[in-house]
């Protein structure tokens, strides 16, 4: 911020400069602007179409995504990213339905999957936080050994069938009362917990502190490893949570199931306002972004064959990013 | 190959940590060719059926994950990254398919092989502007422009499909004259040559190190930092073509879909390879032997009749397990 930016008057506001630090500051406000700008665009284009079973549908769908996003927003405050989450996310649904049919039922099956997304969680904290392996290429590793893993469990596991639990579905595509989505039981709990953690916790400090600038967050007494290695357990688990989500919504269960959704989770936090070099972000954000971009790629579906909407998706998450990087850059 | 080798042996007019720069990194390279080597013979072993014929059938079909790699390592030397890599592929093979199909004749698919690596360039020039003029973190530009390139291959082409000239399959398939020289290989080592080693030796590639090591110096030393960032997406973006071209020569169609694990494996044989993610250091020649000891690594696991899943285990734990140590040992060096 500028002194001449800091000059008190009504006038202020009607700078470029306020404009630019309320994006900076308060992202939350223009994204919620930007969400309903996109939805009374839907209902123009398309009149009719916003509906209760369509809001229902919608945050449905941008629940599993928005947990998703939480993994690399949280990787992200640090300045890492977790590219494993495709993988990991995937394989907790599929592990989860080849235990249907077996003893102990998919509860024990939920468990197993959780141990397992838990265990590649800690393999990557500890290369990260320990040996300092690049975040990108150790969940990129990890990425690869969860992918090879569930593909061998799915040849063992052909005998056996494969179904998704039928608590799951109910979860995922259930409605309570018509209008309000099942899943949201589930991520309503994990968002207050993770915006109150990055708020109001001695841990989520540490997050930020650690991406604004290891060395100082190091000389002040932080024990960057521990921190570490317990974020990629956590963003390990959140991704198994979310694919167990989606596995019910879209009631298939497949190695590769929630692997098209890594490209949108990082879109997601970014758009949301959190930078990808670490420190500065939040988890509402990212919420809010979940939300746009399943509207967005709900809406481009309707209008637009595949390859444009893939064209247009990738071209405005480029905007979006690139007036962040204004806004924030400037002052 | 070896001609890579020995132009990076000569030490280049310039600050003594350059020289031992190149060292380290041919120290690197050196012990992966002798990992190779071992590979080999452990190859030859476990299939007593692999030959010197078969060695072409290999590099063919790491043909453009090879190419893949060289383009990953130019833009990771100048401290970048690009995550749209196997998407420039599969749009430009896409592109070469569908044209060879639509015009066919020997003569013509010169043309649109030039056209194709026009193309290329055209694609590197717009991620390239995009990093330079939006400031964007080059992870979330490439990440998008990934969707955009796939999005268009899709267009070009709704279902995997085409052909390639016949002079362009002769070129990648099979060996060159005798058994120890496929043709890939030799391909493989002309586009290098032609790229890579008048790129390392003029004043634009002593740039591509300058702001991959430190921009900020690099600036005030008076590097362009923008316009050579600018140049190292466009070169990517040409040798990505050239890997795209590869993979229609080797498969004879154009599939729209890129391949995932493309970017992935090609960013791992780049770091295996020695260049450093943090930019600055190593060469294009240790990121090929890392993609060729990659590919022996899962086709030995073929032979000997594992899970061809476990492959992919193997890599992923290589990968992480060279970084560990490697990182491991650099701290104890720190340290000390």
């Amino acid at each position: 911020m500028t002194a001449a930016a800091d000059t008190p008057g009504a006038r202020a506001w009607l700078r470029p400069a306020a404009w630019r630090n309320l994006l900076r500051d308060y992202p939350l406000i223009p994204l919620t602007v930007l969400l309903v700008l996109l939805v009374m665009t839907v209902e123009l284009a398309r009149p009719g179409t916003v509906s209760p079973n369509w809001a229902a549908f919608t945050v449905r769908q941008a629940a599993v995504l928005a947990i998703l996003a939480a993994c690399q927003t949280l990787t992200m405050l640090t300045g890492g990213i977790d590219l494993s989450i495709g993988y990991i996310a995937s394989m907790a649904g599929f592990v989860t339905a080849t235990f249907v049919h077996q003893p102990g039922g998919w509860a024990f099956g939920v468990v197993v999957a959780l141990a397992a997304s838990a265990l590649a969680g800690l393999v990557s904290g500890v290369g990260i936080g320990i040996f300092r392996v690049h975040p990108l290429i150790m969940t990129l590793g990890m990425g690869l050994i969860v992918f090879g893993f569930s593909n061998v469990w799915q040849l063992q596991s052909v005998q056996t069938g494969a179904g998704v639990p039928a608590e799951l579905r109910t979860l995922g595509t259930g409605l309570t009362a018509d209008v309000i989505p099942n899943d949201l039981a589930v991520f309503v709990p994990v968002a207050v917990a993770l915006i109150l953690l990055l708020r109001r916790t001695g841990y989520g400090r540490m997050l930020y502190a650690i991406g604004d600038n290891p060395v100082a967050a190091r000389l002040s007494g932080v024990r960057s490893w521990q921190v570490l290695v317990v974020l990629y357990v956590l963003s390990a688990l959140l991704a198994a949570v979310a694919g167990l989500l989606q596995s019910g919504l879209s009631n298939t269960a497949s190695v590769t199931l929630v692997t098209p959704y890594l490209l949108p989770s990082v879109a997601a936090a970014v758009i949301g306002g959190t930078s990808i070099l670490g420190g500065r972000g939040g988890y509402s954000g990212t919420i809010v972004g979940a939300l746009i971009l399943t509207v967005l790629a709900g809406f481009l579906s309707i209008i637009l064959p595949e390859p444009w909407r893939q064209i247009v998706f990738g071209s405005i998450v480029v905007l979006v990013a690139a007036a962040y990087t204004r806004a924030t850059a400037a002052g | 190959m070896s001609a890579t080798a020995a132009s990076m042996d000569q030490p280049r007019p310039g600050p003594m940590d350059t020289v031992r720069t190149f060292g380290r990194n041919n120290a690197w390279t050196l012990g992966l060719l002798g990992f190779l080597a071992l590979l080999l013979v452990f190859t030859k072993v476990v299939n007593p059926f692999y030959s010197l014929g078969s060695l072409s059938s290999t590099a063919t079909s790491v043909l453009p994950l090879a190419l893949a790699a060289v383009a990953q390592a130019i833009i990771v030397i100048s401290g970048g990254i690009d995550l749209s890599i196997s998407a420039q592929m599969a749009l430009t093979s896409c592109v070469a398919a569908t044209m060879m199909k639509d015009n066919p004749g020997e003569g013509t698919a010169v043309a649109i092989v030039i056209g194709v690596l026009l193309l290329g360039l055209l694609l590197g020039a717009v991620n390239g502007a995009l990093v330079v003029l939006t400031k964007v973190p080059d992870i979330v530009v490439t990440l998008a422009t990934s969707f955009v390139w796939a999005g268009v291959a899709l267009l070009v082409r709704p279902a995997p499909g085409g052909s390639a000239a016949l002079w362009l399959k002769d070129l990648v398939v099979g060996p060159a004259g005798i058994d120890l020289l496929p043709k890939a290989a030799v391909l493989l080592v002309v586009i290098v040559a032609v790229v890579w080693i008048p790129l390392s030796r003029s004043r634009l590639g002593l740039s591509l190190y300058a702001i991959g090591s430190d921009p900020l110096a690099a600036f005030r030393s008076g590097v362009p930092v923008s316009r050579t960032k600018f140049l190292s997406y466009v070169i990517t973006g040409l040798v990505a073509a050239f890997a795209g071209l590869s993979l229609t020569a080797s498969t004879g169609i154009g599939s729209p879909v890129p391949e995932p694990t493309y970017v992935l494996i090609s960013i791992g044989a780049v770091v295996l390879g020695g260049v450093s993610l943090a930019g600055g250091i190593g060469g294009v020649f240790g990121p090929l032997v890392a993609v060729v000891v990659l590919q022996l690594i899962r086709d030995d696991m073929t032979f000997m009749r594992v899970n061809p899943n476990y492959g992919l285990v193997a890599q992923g734990f290589i990968l992480i397990g060279v970084l560990m140590a490697g990182s491991f040992i650099q701290m104890r060096r720190s340290r000390t």
